[in-house]
């Protein structure tokens, strides 16, 4: 389903080049959830820029349900997001002026879906997440864990190949985002492709697949159960700052 | 997205800010209001004027005298002979003497009100219409009877109705009413209705001064206009040797003169009010640049969705040219209103054409669309990336 072969991006920066991916390779198959895990800096945010057809790599190539998408222009790349894509974000990014049923109807507008059709399909998105009931509803009437359902009945909605769901917790107290992943979870039994983006261990196991990145490179490709998957890379900087700011946390 | 949609959105972006979109509307409402408010003026103008002409008569020729010469001059006996002369295309002829002298009534005097030297032919010529009494007579002038027909307004306004066999003075003599004639122009000061004829033997006796200085001539028909007028020039060009000592005009081209000037006048004045449509459209411009830096999240959002570059760009187009056009009825019906008060006070009828509507309509959508682009253009090519980001 992705196939990401080779991929560099690189950032120019003053004199210095920053290589946010450098030389990927991943392959993600239908029906698989896989979690792409890394602090800040690692380039997970990269990776899911192009992987959800945002952003194209420096060099390489990216192929999307055998498609290769990595030289496409601005609206080629939109047509591939609206027909393939399903956006999770970690801002839910509803827009506030629509209703929740306008809200999971845009990405079929934009798919030049007929008007009846669509609102029958948005209703039953909004079905499947348990919120149909409130479709009149504007985004700030509900809670945050209802926005982020909203937000996954929308990325459901255009039937998508894969799901992208970009810290979809990381808004949530722990009980919403507990149930949210148990959400995505039930998704991935019922056939849908999901990666997961998150830079939390917790959260990333929920997934059969972690792919850990740390400095532009995958250093850590396995199943989630191995206890190798959550071994955090030693990083001085880092890693005295979090226990300083943590304390005497849950280390 | 379909333009119903973008249209429908947009609609409901304007009533979220109601404050902020009459604002920003307040050029194109200003100027579209302007616009109508003057188009209506100026064709009422033009309409008034036009009727003040075709009551006196469509098929009139006037002829002025300018020569001061005493050597050569026209008599009323001359084109007397020439309408006798000419039965085929002038049917009648009289001289017209504006007397220096005012009308008093009472002891009012009245300086608005013309007292003109006519002869009895004057009143088919200008197709005058009696209230009630009779016209000038041929006796009259022979014999310079002290006597006059008189406009409704004299009647009614000055001398309070019951005009008909009553008397008023004109440069110290008295004149008895014998004709009061039916109203022509609505009948207010100044017009046509404010008018009082005498014989215009009495008029150049008046006037110490035997100059007749206008002959108003009636052509047959309208097909003989431009015989009547050569035949009148070619009198004239007989007497006096010099094309420079008198001037002929008929109706015809008088109208045709007045409406030109009209024309010109209301097309300048449109053109001012126009400045106040550009300034609109770039009160319009500014607020959309403003609009989409305050939506790039959402520009963001629908980019990441699938939104191409043309569905923004038309999204914000649409705004603009909506927000444009709801200005533009508001501006048309308030300059509708305004034309129609104005008009009122000024006793012409003045109502926007249909062409000035939409004329009027179509520039203020024009405007929001030409202003709009810009910054709708702007919208379309964000990077959904920054774009989501966008706090």
């Amino acid at each position: 389903m992705i196939r990401l072969e080779n991929v560099y991006k690189i950032y120019h920066m003053g004199d210095t080049d920053v290589h946010a991916a450098d030389g990927i390779n991943l392959h993600v198959q239908k029906g698989e959830f896989v979690s792409i895990v890394g602090q800040s800096g690692s380039g997970k945010s990269t990776i899911m820029n192009i992987i959800g057809c945002l952003d194209v790599p420096t060099s390489g190539k990216y192929y999307l349900g055998g498609i290769d998408v990595s030289t496409m222009k601005d609206d080629e790349q939109s047509e591939i997001r609206n027909k393939m894509l399903g956006f999770i974000f970690q801002q839910y990014n509803l827009i506030p002026k629509l209703n929740v049923l306008e809200n999971v109807e845009v990405p079929l507008m934009y798919g030049g879906i007929p008007k009846a059709q669509r609102r029958k399909r948005a209703m039953e998105a909004l079905e499947r997440v348990g919120l149909a009931a409130k479709y009149k509803n504007l985004p700030t009437q509900l809670s945050g864990g209802q926005q982020q359902r909203v937000s996954i009945a929308r990325a459901l909605v255009g039937n998508p190949s894969v799901i992208l769901a970009d810290e979809p917790t990381g808004a949530l107290d722990s009980r919403t985002g507990i149930e949210i992943l148990r959400f995505l979870q039930q998704l991935n039994q019922d056939g849908n492709t999901i990666i997961l983006i998150t830079h939390d261990n917790s959260i990333a196991v929920k997934a059969h697949r972690i792919v850990r990145l740390y400095d532009g490179k995958i250093i850590y490709d396995g199943p989630s159960d191995d206890p190798q998957a959550l071994v955090q890379p030693y990083e001085e900087e880092h890693f005295s700052e979090d226990v300083i700011l943590k304390g005497g946390g849950k280390a | 997205m379909s333009i119903t949609q973008s249209f429908l959105l947009a609609m409901k972006n304007l009533m979220l800010s109601k404050m902020r979109s009459l604002l920003t509307m307040l050029g194109i409402i200003i100027g579209v209001a302007a616009v109508i408010t003057i188009i209506s003026l100026g064709d009422g103008m033009s309409l008034y004027v036009e009727e003040q002409f075709e009551s006196m008569g469509s098929n009139l020729i006037v002829a002025s005298v300018t020569s001061q010469s005493t050597a050569r001059k026209a008599e009323p006996e001359d084109f007397y002979q020439l309408v006798d002369e000419h039965p085929d295309a002038l049917a009648a002829v009289s001289p017209y003497v504006p007397a220096n002298a005012p009308l008093k009534f009472g002891t009012e005097s009245y300086y608005s009100t013309s007292v003109i030297g006519v002869a009895e032919t004057y009143g088919k010529i200008s197709s005058a219409e009696l209230e009630e009494g009779r016209y000038l007579q041929y006796l009259d002038v022979e014999s310079m009877n002290q006597v006059c027909v008189i406009g409704s307004y004299v009647a009614n306004n000055i001398m309070g109705g019951n005009a008909l066999g009553n008397t008023l003075r004109i440069g110290g003599n008295t004149y008895t009413v014998v004709g009061v004639l039916k109203e022509k122009t609505g009948s207010y000061q100044g017009s046509e209705d404010d008018s009082v004829y005498i014989p215009y033997t009495n008029a150049t006796r008046l006037n110490r001064s035997s100059m007749i200085s206008g002959y108003y001539f009636s052509a047959v028909d309208e097909t003989q206009m431009d015989t009547a007028q050569w035949l009148v020039e070619q009198k004239l060009y007989a007497i006096y040797q010099d094309e420079d000592s008198y001037y002929v005009m008929n109706m015809a081209q008088v109208l045709s003169m007045m409406d030109s000037v009209m024309g010109m006048i209301t097309t300048i004045l449109v053109a001012i009010a126009a400045i106040s449509l550009m300034v609109g459209g770039i009160g319009i411009m500014n607020i959309m640049l403003v609009t989409v830096t305050e939506r790039t999240r959402e520009i963001g959002i629908r980019k990441s969705l699938g939104a191409k570059r043309k569905d923004i760009r038309t999204q914000f187009i649409i705004e603009a040219g909506a927000t444009s056009a709801v200005g533009g009825v508001i501006g048309i019906a308030l300059g509708s209103a305004m034309s129609g008060v104005v008009g009122n006070l000024l006793n012409i009828s003045a109502a926007a054409s249909v062409k000035a509507i939409v004329v009027a309509f179509s520039v203020s959508v024009a405007i929001g669309v030409v202003f709009g682009y810009l910054p709708a253009n702007k919208a379309a090519k964000l990077n959904p990336i920054d774009a989501l980001r966008y706090e």
